[in-house]
């Protein structure tokens, strides 16, 4: 497909780096001359250096032949102008804005055709969503939801004293009880797709997929000991903690924010009457203990500077917070932070990213398209939920006869409201979901692709 | 230095050279020429052999590959193909001296055309054929080539840019399209298309098969290696014509043809460098045929002759239909110029390339300019686009190798006692790839009587003038080859 990226900063580089690896057509366009070299040095693609909501340079990038403009321009109108004009130009194309300012929420939504646009994403928003759904059931550090939040897939890591520790997968139902398949475990940073005999061990993140309405289950009786969450401080007022205290407000969570700039402060304290709002350095020991740290349920760490919120994360797990966030903008070394106690890690480039690549997966293959996309096990495995239609393959067979290709896990199937964690005896019929873990390279576009 | 990525590609150089030897081993087999077939069959085995041990060698191969990597890789990938790809002529005793034999495969890949063979006529066919093929794959270029290929690239990463720089001739080299393979893909189908087209007029001029299809690999690839030992000049007008024609047709830009297969006539004619490129060519053409006045017979004459020697100078090409040796001064004057100049960036052409020379020249008037006027702010312009000053700083830094590249070699071959005008013009001759220069290396002769060492000089000047010199240069550096 040929894809035009409008803006090549943080998010359009990763942008750049998934759809070139799944082999589109790819032109980038950004103003910065320096950026785009470097980029073109790392990918196959083709950049423009030029002002993406200009005519012109639309037209040299090839809008007119081109199937999907994705604008990650730093200005939110730059993204919606650029968008309205390539639109105009080509009127079969499909846009994707980056819209990040609250105040255009509402229009965006209510004017999408007018500014030519088929989707707009907003990665604070996205990444507020998250955590609010990860501070409903702490203990996990990551919560992908899957058949309409029926089935979710979620990480957790072991720690000494986990029940799972030195337990065979074969062995694991008798401690858990319920219904859940380990998919990829991830040890010393490389992810590994187990099979009955694999031993767990201290340190590794599994990554679980399991009916929503056993989770509790499974916490409980790994002996993760969960209250709810009644209390959360907030470090950094920026737009994630404003999307994310509007949304804990409506469960009837206090959310207390510090941030530094008084100004800021009183904007924040005019937009949710419900928060505390604390003005005062974060970094600082005195204010975070002055505020309650060594008591509240849980901390998330959102101020722009990725360093800062690594060592607020850092100081929250030496004073015992049960449930820890940190933001991250830049992913680019994960491994080295593995041993750090930082819990759950939430990239709002990253969500975003996902999502936009979900919905080219779903443009590339109208039918048969993955519904929902993860990247599980910092990107090294992929979980996707598929429809079982009439062109798939093999409906009705009992997994254990099919040949599957490596690497391929068929990790769970629902049939109307029934889910079942799939043995060699299962099979899928027309209308059920699965969901699909992959570990590797292999791109998996469609049902069929994962048989032999 | 990642090792193993370089021998990965080169492996399947080598084996891309074996396969397209092929041809020449089949037309030596059909002619009955024993000695060619041997030369020819040892050569594949060996190039065929080297290529999979290499590739199986360097299987695991991490993908840090820079422009570092870049460089080199097309540098050594060229040197051994050239040390190999001699291995015919030195085989079928058709050369006996190896280095002679490096001379004349260094001269067709890097599309010079300037021989050390006597006698052409009556050389076995295959040793022909594979002497013109050597210059249609050097034109395009064989690690372009490679990319073309699904084995070459790599899916989705961005190095292959390096190799496409650094093999590929001109200023500012871009792709055409977002992916590397189907750039290289576009380049080879328009030069495959170019090439036939050309086949086709020449048989229509009613020139045997095997001379048409020869001299369209020596046009295409702007080589010059004729199979007779008067280059062109025996044939008929109409045919000196065509490869006139053909001859500038290859030394414009590749991307103007993309261009035009769009429908974008109008960013063609007004592309600076091709206005520039035919400005100096029909500039060249008339002051030459004024200055020929009463040489030749008639009019049609002069023009057939001056246009045929102008397109080929200028394009690199290095064919003749005329000894030029005896025209007048100024007209060699001119010759001498163009042999400086070249052809546009992008094509298949050497020398210093148009595109480049104005730029050169626009830069110094804006230095000029800024003396006057000290707090003047100026950019400069090609095609109504602001250069990037890097651009600008490389262009002078390859300006300055250029002129260094030429003195040291001509000071370093005048030891062999030739005229002033002889050395200097093999020099030229030699590292903007053309062929012939003047008095004793003209037309109508040869290299074969410089020593070993001045051919060795002149055979690294082929390599460097073809790859735009950093890829050769760079190979004696010696931060190159330390790790880390």
């Amino acid at each position: 497909m040929k894809i035009i990226v409008a803006g090549d900063g943080k998010m359009g580089s990763t942008l750049t780096r998934q759809l070139a690896l799944e082999g589109h057509d790819l032109t980038l366009i950004d103003a910065n001359s320096k950026a785009l070299e470097s980029t073109q040095e790392r990918y196959d693609i083709m950049v423009i250096q030029g002002n993406c909501a200009t005519m012109d340079v639309l037209q040299h990038a090839g809008v007119k032949e081109a199937d999907l403009l994705i604008a990650m321009a730093g200005a939110d109108e730059i993204n919606l102008l650029c968008c309205m004009t390539a639109h105009a130009m080509n009127s079969r194309l499909h846009t994707i804005a980056r819209v990040r300012n609250p105040e255009y929420t509402q229009q965006i939504y209510k004017m999408q055709d007018m500014f030519g646009l088929s989707m707009a994403v907003n990665p604070e928003r996205q990444a507020a969503v998250e955590i609010s759904r990860l501070l409903k059931y702490p203990g996990f550090l990551k919560r992908d939801t899957f058949a309409r939040g029926r089935v979710e897939l979620v990480e957790l890591k072991l720690n000494e004293q986990s029940k799972l520790c030195d337990v065979a997968l074969n062995d694991m139902n008798n401690i858990v009880k319920c219904k859940i398949l380990v998919c990829t475990v991830l040890r010393n940073g490389k992810a590994v797709a187990p099979d009955g005999n694999f031993v767990l061990r201290e340190g590794d993140r599994i990554f679980v997929t399991a009916p929503s309405n056993e989770l509790a289950v499974l916490l409980r009786n790994l002996g993760i000991i969960t209250h709810k969450v009644k209390r959360v401080l907030v470090c950094g007022g920026g737009r994630v903690s404003i999307y994310l205290a509007k949304l804990l407000e409506k469960s009837g969570i206090t959310v207390q924010i510090v941030e530094q700039d008084p100004e800021r402060c009183v904007n924040l304290a005019g937009l949710l009457p419900h928060a505390r709002i604390i003005q005062g350095d974060a970094s600082s020991e005195l204010l975070l203990e002055s505020e309650g740290i060594s008591n509240c349920d849980a901390l998330a760490t959102l101020t722009g500077i990725d360093e800062l919120n690594m060592i607020i994360s850092l100081y929250g797990s030496s004073c015992g917070v049960p449930q820890i966030i940190t933001k991250l903008g830049r992913m680019n070394n994960k491994n080295i932070l593995e041993n750090l106690s930082l819990g759950s890690i939430i990239s709002p480039k990253e969500l975003c990213c996902n999502i936009i690549v979900r919905y080219v997966r779903a443009m590339q293959n109208q039918t048969g398209a993955a519904r929902t996309v993860y990247s599980i096990a910092d990107g090294q495995a992929e979980a996707m939920e598929f429809l079982v239609d009439e062109h798939t393959q093999h409906c009705g067979k009992p997994l254990k006869q099919l040949r599957l290709k490596k690497n391929v896990l068929v990790a769970c199937i629902t049939k109307g409201v029934q889910q079942e964690i799939p043995n060699g005896e299962s099979f899928f019929s027309q209308g059920d979901t699965v969901i699909i873990v992959t570990n590797g390279d292999r791109v998996i576009y469609q049902l069929n692709d994962i048989f032999e | 230095m990642n090792y193993k990525m370089m021998g990965k590609f080169i492996g399947l150089l080598l084996m891309v050279e074996s396969i397209f030897m092929l041809p020449a081993l089949i037309i030596s087999l059909c002619m009955g020429e024993y000695n060619s077939v041997i030369g020819f069959t040892v050569t594949i085995v060996v190039l065929w052999g080297l290529g999979v041990l290499l590739r199986l060698l360097c299987r695991k191969a991490n993908k840090s590959f820079f422009a570092k990597e870049g460089l080199v890789c097309v540098g050594l990938g060229w040197l051994i193909m050239s040390l190999l790809g001699c291995l015919p002529f030195f085989l079928s005793g058709v050369i006996p001296n190896y280095v002679d034999a490096l001379f004349e495969i260094v001269s067709g890949f890097t599309t010079t055309g300037a021989s050390i063979l006597e006698q052409i006529e009556g050389l076995p066919y295959g040793i022909l054929y594979w002497r013109s093929f050597s210059h249609w794959l050097g034109g395009m270029g064989v690690l372009v080539f490679l990319l073309a290929i699904p084995l070459g690239g790599e899916g989705g990463s961005g190095f292959t840019m390096h190799l496409l720089r650094a093999e590929s001739p001109g200023p500012n080299v871009g792709k055409l399209v977002p992916k590397m393979k189907q750039t290289a893909q576009i380049l080879y189908i328009l030069y495959i298309a170019l090439t036939i087209l050309n086949v086709i007029f020449l048989l229509i001029g009613g020139m045997p098969v095997f001379d048409a299809v020869c001299t369209a690999f020596g046009t295409a690839g702007t080589g010059g290696f004729g199979i007779k030992g008067d280059s062109i000049a025996g044939y008929s007008p109409y045919i000196q014509n065509v490869c006139t024609i053909f001859m500038l047709l290859f030394g414009v830009n590749f991307s103007c043809y993309y261009l035009l297969l769009l429908r974008q006539v109008k960013s063609v004619l007004k592309d600076e460098e091709l206005r520039i490129y035919l400005g100096i060519i029909l500039f060249s053409i008339l002051l030459i045929v004024w200055n020929l006045r009463g040489y030749y017979d008639t009019l049609e004459e002069t023009v057939r002759h001056t246009a045929f020697q102008v397109a080929s100078i200028v394009t690199t090409t290095g064919y003749a239909t005329t000894d030029f040796d005896l025209w007048p001064g100024f007209s060699k004057a001119i010759l001498m110029f163009l042999m400086i100049i070249g052809a546009c960036a992008g094509s298949t052409g050497g020398g210093f390339k148009c595109g480049r020379a104005l730029l050169v020249v626009k830069n110094m008037l804006r230095s000029v300019r800024q003396l006057i006027r000290p707090q003047r702010v100026q950019v400069v312009r090609m095609n109504g686009q602001a250069v990037d000053e890097k651009v600008l700083a490389n262009t002078n830094t390859y300006v300055s190798a250029y002129a260094i590249i030429i003195v040291v070699s001509f000071l370093l071959i005048s030891v062999d006692g030739f005229s002033i005008t002889t050395n200097l013009s093999a020099v030229l001759a030699c590292f903007n790839n053309i062929g012939p220069g003047f008095e004793a290396v003209g037309p109508t002769c040869n290299f074969a009587s410089y020593s070993l060492f001045s051919k060795l000089v002149l055979i690294w000047d082929m390599l460097a003038g073809r790859l735009e010199i950093f890829p050769v240069l760079i190979l004696f550096s010696r931060t190159t080859w330390r790790q880390r």
